[in-house]
């Protein structure tokens, strides 16, 4: 085939589409929830990678047209936690912002967003986001208590007061927690994850075997600083945070001991083949490719052609990259061996390899996808190299830009031209994107 | 030297996975398993060679059907035999085979996924664990009681142990169906496992993979004693225990059990009194007592005429939920409804969670905001049972349509309109139907009485043309009765059968005629409901001598139920079409009635009061008032208890039968189908054919010809009762 010949790949711009690059992304560190940032709020987190991506890149601080970011569990005093981060990150109060809401992929969502705004020509300059704070999420009073805490306001009278507060019973003082679970089918993720391993037969070895090279490579990976995009971050009060802290390589004797975390007594997915309530942010600079070079930079990457795909979301939850790869690859005209770099969203380890194995199977492809052939199983050689969701966090709101960036430094230190970006999300959705190397 | 035996099992055959033994059940002839003698003595070789095994340290039982573990005991195989003794001979058969797998001294484990029925549950329960998906299709329960049996396998001596006294009774005195949830809840199950969605094979064939792979992990513990088979008690169980303990205690829900299976069953059913006595007998006196009882009346039951016409109604209904027409040439999507009420709404209640598209249409705004929100009520009520959940009400409730134009008609592919029962107003609704809807629609009326042909006068396309009489309320009723005129399609039967099976109907096809079948035979026993008031049988003595003979709801409170308008209205134009056989009872009597607004039920005043929330139905005196004008002499010679009784019996079987002759009916199954489920003819005489058969053709004719004597030709028996009269070889039943 002509492909062979050529030594160099085409690139994959087309005529009448806009170049978009990614000029540069960072985030904080990946903390899990309960630790170090434990009393700070939201949009702290975005405010210090919004500072950070200001510093890292040098941008004037109105040179931005618009701030997008994504979340997951909203701080409902923050509802629109992109504006109240810009404002305090030392941005023009000029610069409109708002926040998106997609699961896991709310920040591929924002960096989406961001492209079809400067694709439309409205902007030119877009900053994009992710945020997720899981040490501290909005816990409710129960519906009834909230409905007469409402009509006490509107009680007039002391008595009508006094009676009203008689009609609370104790089950009312029972708080709602937020739970990771679908609001369709009630299922927690965890649950749905075990199943989904069942279906495609992962055993409890094969997770835990995942899960321990997800850490190892990210161990190795942060010990050999390849984590660039990290900014280091002085949480008010305590010391400078400048490395992830949910990165633990372990044995595979230690993780068989856990017990299943979710479907009992006879589940595989247990606390160390999931990924892990994690805090943080990240945040990239993405422009049209005149304006970054004319303001000056070498920007890192293309972002090419996207996709978002949907389907059930009880049996087939977590299957979004297995729907969103085949059709982003026809997209761009290109196949999965074309791919040199592959950075998918990690869950749970379950969910990976069975999207592995999905990917991998004609059957499913032809019977759940309408596809007539598999588009083939990502080889693992160039999978997730410096960890992935597993090790490093997950952030729900904030790993979209993480992937993006990763993908970015991947294709520069491993020399390779296309990425691929895949990641499943809640409510049976899921997102990829290809992305091209900056030239040289 | 080695022996081979070959062993030619087709039913019953397991697999070493390791140390396990993995024995499948599949009954090659049928789409479910079922406790044949086949499959009884397989299971028995089967696990005789595991026992046999050294090698083998725990084993798993598992069919291999999806949807069926095992459904129950083959009914052949019950029918067949000549004598109790045969009968009870099966039960301790049973008995021993499960006797031997419970003290097995290797632990075996049940793996179920789907039906769990009867000698099915009697085989779980058998093994040391059990544990199931969590399908909609798993069930457990023991329907014995449904066919006039009882557990005879072990399981009233089982069960009571395993769920306590009181579940054991509900469950084996009710027959219900248990989901997999609950079964864990009570202590029915060790284990459940979630279905699981698409692999890399269908989710059912993985599931079953799946649990199999469970199951096996489980005997490998419970072999290797890292897992118990105690199940955890709750508190309240613990409590229950220690409360089960005074013999006293025992005693009074024996009692208490009995009293209510009498007030429930009037002593019409042997059934129940029976399995009570085996659970007693077992408690009290020890388990070969308890295995003795239950052996003896399984067997006593087997061959009451009661079991039979309770089987012969479990396999009709089973006949009865077949498509005899084919595939229809179109699959339905979209079906609309004229009229919201009751039965238009109910129509639609039973069809907008089938995937098909339904439009509601009435001709006021208030008329349709009330049939919405009895579909909304049908399947929130779902939710709040759990059943399913408020998306899928949500989604299922995206299906339905509602409206007051005929927008949207030129997509639907049948019509079924429910709008008031007047021909002229039925002419102009078809009119107006067929002039909105494309060629192939098919337009079904759900009359009670008026003759299809005669709506299809108008019809342009009177091949597209049926009747869907549906019984109200719509999704609790399981009987829908179709008629034919000689010029309906074979593929508009075909569609409407196949639309009543979507359903989840229980569907008789009938030929055309005034009240086709069921309102015909329903008809002449209402108007001699109506002369026994007349006599001065009182509404309250009419309804308990009803009830008395089996009927579920008594004749008067039927009447009303049913609105004395609409009574008076079929009687009046059966009367018509059919003279004199129809009188009997005055119709001015409930025209009366209508006149002064009892109505029945709906209209608050019937033969009784309603409203007031009292236990005790009043009789409305306004009622008595308008009977004493009506008032006729009851002739003592034919006015006794047995004898109001047999008059009404007659009146409705005679009628049946007729039809029967006639032609209306196809057969015999389905009229006893159709009377039972339809109209709530005692099912523990299995239905108006069945009645004959066993009562006698001959003594029939003879109480008939004596109320003949006094009342005319309402009892003259039809020619057909006259020939199984005659010749006491006919029967309608095999």
């Amino acid at each position: 085939r002509a492909e062979w010949a050529w030594p160099v790949k085409k690139t994959l711009s087309k005529t009448g589409v806009k170049n978009i690059v990614l000029v540069d992304g960072v985030r904080t560190p990946f903390l899990q929830s309960g630790t170090t940032y434990a009393d700070l709020m939201p949009h702290d987190l975005a405010r210090t990678a919004l500072q950070g991506l200001l510093n890292r890149t040098g941008i004037p601080k109105d040179a931005v047209d618009y701030i997008i970011y994504g979340t997951v569990i909203q701080e409902v005093k923050t509802s629109n936690v992109a504006r109240e981060a810009a404002l305090g990150a030392g941005f023009s109060d000029r610069i409109p912002a708002h926040t998106v809401t997609m699961a896991c992929i709310s920040s591929n969502q924002a960096m989406t967003t961001a492209v079809g705004m400067i694709a439309a020509g409205q902007c030119d300059a877009v900053v994009a986001g992710g945020v997720e704070f899981m040490s501290d999420v909005p816990i409710r009073h129960s519906r009834k208590m909230r409905k007469t805490m409402l009509s006490l306001n509107k009680a007039k009278t002391l008595g009508a007061r006094l009676a009203l507060l008689g009609s609370i019973r104790p089950a009312h003082l029972a708080p709602e927690l937020p739970a990771v679970a679908e609001f369709s089918t009630e299922e927690t993720m965890g649950h749905s994850a075990d199943r989904l391993a069942a279906a495609f037969g992962v055993s409890r070895r094969e997770q835990d075997e995942y899960a321990l090279r997800s850490h190892s490579l990210a161990k190795r990976a942060q010990d050999e600083g390849l984590l660039s995009d990290v900014v280091g971050f002085k949480v008010p009060g305590k010391d400078i945070v400048s490395k992830d802290n949910g990165i633990r390589p372990s044995s595979m004797e230690q993780m068989a001991k856990l017990k299943p975390a979710f479907v009992k007594p006879h589940g595989t997915v247990t606390a160390a083949n999931s990924s892990y309530l994690t805090d943080g942010a990240s945040a990239v600079l993405i422009m049209s490719e005149e304006k970054a070079l004319a303001l000056g930079y070498k920007p890192k990457a293309y972002l090419r052609d996207f996709v978002y795909v949907s389907q059930d979301p009880k049996d087939q939850l977590l299957l979004g990259p297995s729907y969103a790869t085949p059709k982003v690859l026809e997209r761009s005209g290109l196949k999965l061996a074309d791919i040199d770099v592959f950075e998918f969203h990690e869950a749970f380890a379950g969910q990976i390899l069975s999207n592995l194995k999905a990917m991998d199977s004609d059957w499913f492809a032809k019977t759940y996808m309408g596809r007539t052939s598999k588009v083939g199983s990502p080889p693992l050689d160039k999978f997730n190299l410096w960890g992935g969701s597993l090790s490093l966090g997950h952030p729900f709101g904030a790993t979209g830009c993480r992937l993006v960036t990763t993908v970015a430094h991947r294709l520069k230190k491993e020399g390779g031209q296309y990425g691929l970006v895949a990641a499943c999300a809640a409510g049976g959705q899921g997102h990829a994107m290809v992305i091209e190397a900056y030239p040289q | 030297f080695c022996v081979f035996i070959v062993a030619a099992r087709t039913h019953v055959n397991y697999e070493l996975k390791d140390d396990v033994a993995v024995v499948r059940l599949n009954d090659p002839t049928s789409k479910v398993n079922t406790l044949s003698k086949q499959m009884e003595a397989e299971i028995t070789q089967v696990m005789n060679e595991v026992w046999g095994n050294a090698q083998v340290k725990s084993a798993v039982v598992i069919s291999t059907k999806p949807g069926c573990f095992v459904a129950g005991a083959d009914i052949n195989m019950i029918k067949a035999c000549k004598s109790a003794e045969e009968v009870t001979s099966l039960s301790q058969e049973g008995q021993k085979m499960f006797e031997k797998i419970e003290k097995s001294p290797i632990p075996v484990v049940a793996a179920i996924n789907g039906s769990c029925l009867g000698g099915g549950l009697e085989l779980a329960i058998a093994c040391q664990y059990r544990l199931a998906t969590k399908s909609k299709k798993t069930v457990l329960g023991t329907p014995e009681v449904l066919l006039g049996l009882l557990p005879g396998a072990g399981g009233t001596q089982r069960l009571p142990k395993m769920v306590g006294l009181p579940t054991a009774f509900d469950m084996m005195l009710t027959g219900r169906n248990i989901r997999a949830d609950k079964a864990k809840k009570m202590g029915l199950l060790h284990q459940i496992i979630d279905p699981l969605g698409p692999g890399l094979k269908s989710p059912e064939e993985r599931t079953m993979e799946y649990l199999e792979e469970v199951a096996v992990g489980v005997a490998k513990d419970l072999a290797a004693k890292k897992v118990t088979v105690d199940k955890k008690k709750g508190l309240i169980q613990k409590l229950q225990d220690v409360v089960m303990g005074f013999p006293f205690v025992r005693k009074q829900i024996y009692n208490t059990v009995t009293k209510k299976v009498m007030k429930q069953t009037k002593g019409l059913y042997p059934a129940p009194l029976k399995i009570i006595e085996c659970v007693q007998s077992g408690v009290e006196k020890g388990s070969s007592t308890g295995y003795q009882v239950e052996s003896e009346n399984f067997g006593k039951l087997g061959m009451t005429a009661e079991s039979r016409a309770l089987i012969g109604l479990y396999q009709g209904q089973v006949a009865c939920k077949k498509n005899n027409f084919g595939t229809p040439e179109r699959e339905l999507k979209t079906l609309a409804i004229l009229g919201a009420g009751l039965m238009g709404a109910g129509i639609a209640q039973v069809t907008v969670d089938k995937g098909v598209a339904t439009i509601l249409k009435d001709t006021t705004l208030e008329g349709l905001a009330r049939g919405q929100q009895q579909v909304y009520k049908g399947l929130n009520d779902k939710v709040k049972k759990r059943g399913i959940t408020s998306f899928e009400r949500d989604a299922t409730l995206s299906f339905l349509t509602g409206q007051l134009d005929y927008s949207g008609f030129q997509k639907a592919d049948m019509v079924i309109e429910a709008v008031f029962e007047d021909l002229a107003i039925k002419h102009q609704v078809l009119k107006e139907v067929e002039a909105v809807t494309p060629a192939h629609c098919i337009f079904a009326s759900n009359t009670s009485a008026l003759p299809i042909r005669d709506i299809a006068a108008v019809s342009k396309r009177p091949e597209k043309v049926i009747g869907m009489h549906y019984f109200s309320p719509v999704d609790k009723m399981q009987l829908l009765e179709i008629i034919t005129t000689d010029k309906t399609s074979k593929d508009t039967t075909a569609s409407a059968v196949a639309l009543g099976l979507r359903q989840g109907k229980i569907i008789i096809v009938v030929g055309d005629g005034p009240g086709f079948y069921t309102t015909r035979c329903l008809a002449p026993m209402l108007a001699e409901a109506v002369r026994l008031l007349q006599e001065g049988v009182g509404p309250k003595m009419l309804d308990s001598l009803t009830t008395s003979i089996g009927f579920p709801v008594g004749m008067a409170t039927l009447a009303d139920e049913v609105g004395i308008d609409v009574a008076a209205h079929v009687a009046e134009d059966l009367g018509k079409a059919f003279g004199q056989r129809f009188g009997g009872g005055n119709v001015e009597l409930l025209k009366t009635m209508v006149q002064k607004g009892f109505k029945g039920r709906k209209s608050g005043k019937g033969c009784f009061l309603y409203g007031a929330k009292s236990k005790d139905k009043q009789v409305n005196p306004g009622a008595e008032e308008i009977l004493k004008t009506f008032k006729l002499t009851a002739p003592p010679a034919v006015s006794g208890n047995e004898d109001v009784q047999y008059r009404l019996i007659c009146r409705f079987v005679n009628e049946a039968v007729l039809c029967l002759q006639e032609g209306i009916l196809p057969d015999p199954i389905q009229g006893d189908i159709g009377a039972v489920f339809g109209l709530g003819f005692p099912p523990c005489f299995g239905g108006p054919f069945r009645f004959v058969d066993t009562f006698g053709a001959d003594r029939l004719l003879q109480k008939m010809k004596r109320y003949e004597e006094f009342y005319g030709n309402h009892f003259t028996p039809c020619q057909l009762l006259q020939d199984h009269a005659r010749d006491p070889s006919k029967r309608f039943h095999k």
